[in-house]
This record gives C-alpha cells, sequence and structure tokens, in this order.
C-alpha cells in the first residue's frame, strides 16, 4: 500500500467536494442540499489540515477552527430561517423558496 | 498499520456520504451525515491534529447535527413529503459532479511533483495540531479574528431567535 502522502488527502478532499456538489445539485429538499454543502466544507478543511500538519504549520488547523465557527453560525440562522419558511409555506421543497425575493 | 486506518476510514466516509445524498429519508441523512462526521473526525487523529479532533466532534457531530435532528423532527419529515427532482435533471447534476471530480483530478495530476512526502510520517511526528501550540498561535496571532468571531455568535444567536420566534399574530 505504501506510505499516505500528501497526495492521498488531496484527491480524498477533492472526491468528498464533488460528492457535496452532486448532492446539492440532485436533491430539491433545503436540509439535504445544506448537508451537501457541509460536505463541500469539510472536505477544504480535512485539506487545510492535511496541508498544515504536512508542513508543520499550525496556521492552517487554526483556519480550520474559524471555518468550524463560521459554519456553526450559518448553520444556526439558516435552520432558523429554514424553520420560518416551513411554517408559512409548509413546504422544505426549494422551489417554493422563489417567494424570498422580498 | 497506519495506511489501513486511512483506507479504511476514507472508505467509511465515501459511503457515508454518498449515503447523506442519496436516502430518500431526511432523518438517515442526518445519521449518515453523523458517521461521515466521525470518519473525518478519525483522520484528524491520523494527523494527530488533537485539538480539531476535539472542536470537530463537539462542533460538528455534537452541536450541528443535534441542531439538524432537532429541525427534522420540528417540521415531520418522512420518505413521503420528500421532493423529487426529475430523472434528467438528477442525471444532469451528477454528470456535473462527475465532470467536476474530472477536471479538478486532471488539474491536480499536472501539478504534483512536489507533493510526495510521507505524510504519515510527518503527520505521527508532527506537533503543531496539539492544543498548546495551535493556543499560542490563536492567541497571538488570531486574536482579533477571534474576538470577531464571538461578535459573530452573537449576532447569530440573536438573528436566531428573532426568525425562529412566533410573530404575535400567528
Amino acid at each position: 500500500m505504501g506510505g499516505i502522502t500528501l497526495d492521498h488527502y488531496i484527491y480524498l478532499s477533492v472526491a468528498l467536494f464533488a460528492v457535496g456538489v452532486t448532492g446539492v445539485l440532485i436533491r430539491r429538499n433545503i436540509l439535504v442540499m445544506i448537508m451537501g454543502i457541509e460536505l463541500m466544507l469539510n472536505a477544504v478543511n480535512l485539506l487545510l489540515a492535511a496541508t498544515s500538519a504536512y508542513r508543520g504549520d499550525g496556521e492552517g488547523q487554526v483556519f480550520v477552527f474559524f471555518i468550524m465557527l463560521v459554519a456553526a453560525a450559518e448553520i444556526a440562522v439558516g435552520l432558523a430561517i429554514i424553520t420560518m419558511i416551513y411554517r408559512n409555506t409548509g413546504s422544505i421543497d426549494v422551489k417554493d423558496y422563489n417567494r424570498l425575493k422580498g | 498499520m497506519i495506511s489501513l486506518a486511512f483506507y479504511g476510514l476514507t472508505a467509511l466516509l465515501f459511503a457515508a456520504a454518498l449515503l447523506v445524498i442519496l436516502s430518500k429519508n431526511p432523518m438517515s441523512s442526518v445519521l449518515w451525515m453523523v458517521v461521515a462526521f466521525f470518519a473525518i473526525t478519525g483522520h484528524y487523529v491520523l494527523l494527530n491534529a488533537q485539538f480539531l479532533v476535539v472542536v470537530n466532534l463537539v462542533v460538528y457531530a455534537g452541536a450541528i447535527m443535534v441542531l439538524f435532528i432537532y429541525t427534522v423532527m420540528l417540521l415531520n419529515l418522512s420518505k413521503d413529503s420528500e421532493p423529487r427532482r426529475s430523472l434528467l435533471v438528477r442525471l444532469a447534476g451528477i454528470a456535473s459532479g462527475g465532470l467536476l471530480l474530472t477536471v479538478l483530478v486532471g488539474a491536480l495530476r499536472r501539478s504534483q511533483e512536489a507533493a510526495t512526502g510521507d505524510l504519515a510520517q510527518v503527520g505521527a511526528t508532527s506537533l503543531v495540531g496539539l492544543v498548546k501550540p495551535l493556543g499560542l498561535v490563536l492567541f497571538r496571532d488570531f486574536l482579533l479574528p477571534f474576538e470577531l468571531s464571538s461578535a459573530l455568535f452573537l449576532a447569530a444567536l440573536v438573528g436566531a431567535v428573532a426568525l425562529g420566534k412566533k410573530e404575535a399574530g400567528d
């Protein structure tokens, strides 16, 4: 099998990112689409952490920490918006979310 | 041994990620997402990124997935209420994702001569992922972003409460 190199982590992250993009494209359930976005964020996090360990520099892992913070805030607000829209429309289909135009 | 753990965790991660985007029931999507987060945490263990292991478990597998589970249960979602895209759009989406993967891999293959060091060795012996070195970097070089992120969190908290509470007329 050989050792695990940075290449392994790069291809792993790219493939995970592609899975997240596919999830956003093929689903219409807004919750699953947000989960696809989370998969993409985690692919980027994994690549940053691997590069940070590879180069022996801690700043990449601090950046992963900040990405996690922003993702947590994003999810809190996003799920609140979804709950509010579901209360008004009774749907989690993105097709019904076009009334956000103000 | 380490490469065995790497390939096992990678297989688990991809199985869980594919089940997240393919399962019909939103609740099983959320639970497979928890499995995917645990696999990613295992990858952080292999990289000796101990701080990220703890933060990933607490923030992602803990807080964020609990929020998702509560939302799915609150909205009373099931397989019957699941909206479906048409077959054509789903095929186009899968093709687009595959093309993105092909383009990224093809672009990376041409620029991969430099990065062939043994990351397993680096990861197991690297000490940058421990809490003390990361804390020094975080509170010395990144103090202002750290404080700003606390303000962001307060704003997100207030916004979530303001959006979530029922209006007087309801």
